[in-house]
């Protein structure tokens, strides 16, 4: 390029007029080694460009998938749940409450669990009549007790005898 | 949309994300921070990215108002310091050092520009967006575009001169 020419385009770069056909034709005059003196300001713009251009963003890019439960699957799930659990309720409500409802076997079952239980019964009240023999010894020892005390007082009143001589 | 379409989306201009914050926010750390946040508003809201007809544009402004706002708060936490110009008329020693790396200065001559120049310098000599496209993003008229840019280009020849005129390389 001509230096006439290349310098009213670098007038017309300075005034910001040129297009970036035109800025690409100075830059690469100001790609060659040698370079009039007065137009060394530019060599060293064009050289920095260049050199700005190389950086780059070298971190990984964030694109990690959020990790999000899915509520529509687990709103379902969570009302097959429910309906379960009351399906079990009512099921329930619906069994036999009264003895009149129970079949014959079930009554006879029900008798025989009553008689088991009154005899196991029976046998701890047994079992609590020994133990009042036990509470009679203990009133025995408790008479024992309160004789002490009058032993002790006797031994209190020789005491006083004794330090009176 | 899978993880793969999405990545296809959004691999050619994540870099250009990457660089613009980065030339708003300085520091690596807090560019690629920014990108990451950018990258992952985009993908929470995949659903809703067909819709976009030009999804790096869209992704472009979205950068440059959270970058501002990053900028923003954190000049209302921190004190700022006023510094007067104090020039020594000799370039100092450190000044000197850094001339020699003339690229570098030319980052810096960059760093001083006002945030909106900053920006389209970005996206016009870097990025080579058209104007139409930069107006977009921006939310500017393309007049008020190539203005900025003209002053800004002025502006980083200019100080780049005065820097050469020191005659040291």
């Amino acid at each position: 390029m001509e230096l006439d020419k290349l310098e009213t385009l670098l007038e017309r770069y300075d005034a910001a007029e040129t297009t970036l056909v035109e800025e690409e034709q100075i830059r690469a005059y100001f790609e060659q080694e040698h370079v009039p003196e007065h137009l060394k300001s530019y060599k060293l713009m064009f050289q920095y460009v260049a050199q700005a251009k190389e950086e780059r963003y070298e971190k990984a890019l964030p694109v990690q998938p959020k990790k999000s439960l899915n509520y529509r699957w687990l709103s379902i799930a969570a009302v097959a749940v429910l309906m379960l659990g009351i399906y079990l309720q009512v099921d329930q409500l619906n069994q036999k409450t009264t003895l009149d409802d129970l079949s014959q076997d079930e009554l006879m079952a029900f008798n025989r669990t009553v008689e088991v239980f009154s005899l196991v019964s029976s046998k701890f009240n047994k079992g609590t009549d020994n133990l009042e023999v036990i509470g009679l010894v203990s009133s025995k020892l408790n008479e024992g007790a309160e004789n002490l005390t009058h032993l002790k007082e006797f031994n209190k009143t020789t005491n006083k005898i004794i330090k009176s001589k | 949309m899978t993880q793969s379409d999405f990545v296809a989306l959004v691999m050619p201009f994540k870099d250009k994300v990457y660089r613009l914050a980065k030339r708003l926010l300085v520091s690596k750390e807090e560019a690629e921070d920014a990108t990451q946040e950018i990258l992952m508003k985009l993908w929470s809201h995949k659903q809703r990215m067909e819709d976009y007809n030009n999804l790096e544009a869209f992704s472009m402004t979205m950068t440059k108002n959270l970058c501002l706002d990053r900028l923003k708060s954190k000049q209302a936490q921190n004190l700022k310091l006023v510094h007067s110009n104090y020039e020594a008329p000799e370039v100092s020693l450190q000044k000197q050092i850094e001339l020699r790396d003339s690229v570098a200065w030319v980052n810096k001559i960059i760093e001083e520009l006002p945030e909106q120049q900053k920006i389209i310098v970005q996206m016009r000599d870097v990025e080579a967006y058209d104007f139409e496209e930069i107006a977009k993003i921006l939310e500017m008229k393309e007049i008020a575009v190539r203005v900025a840019l003209s002053r800004a280009r002025k502006t980083i020849r200019e100080k780049l001169t005065q820097k050469d005129s020191y005659g040291i390389r």
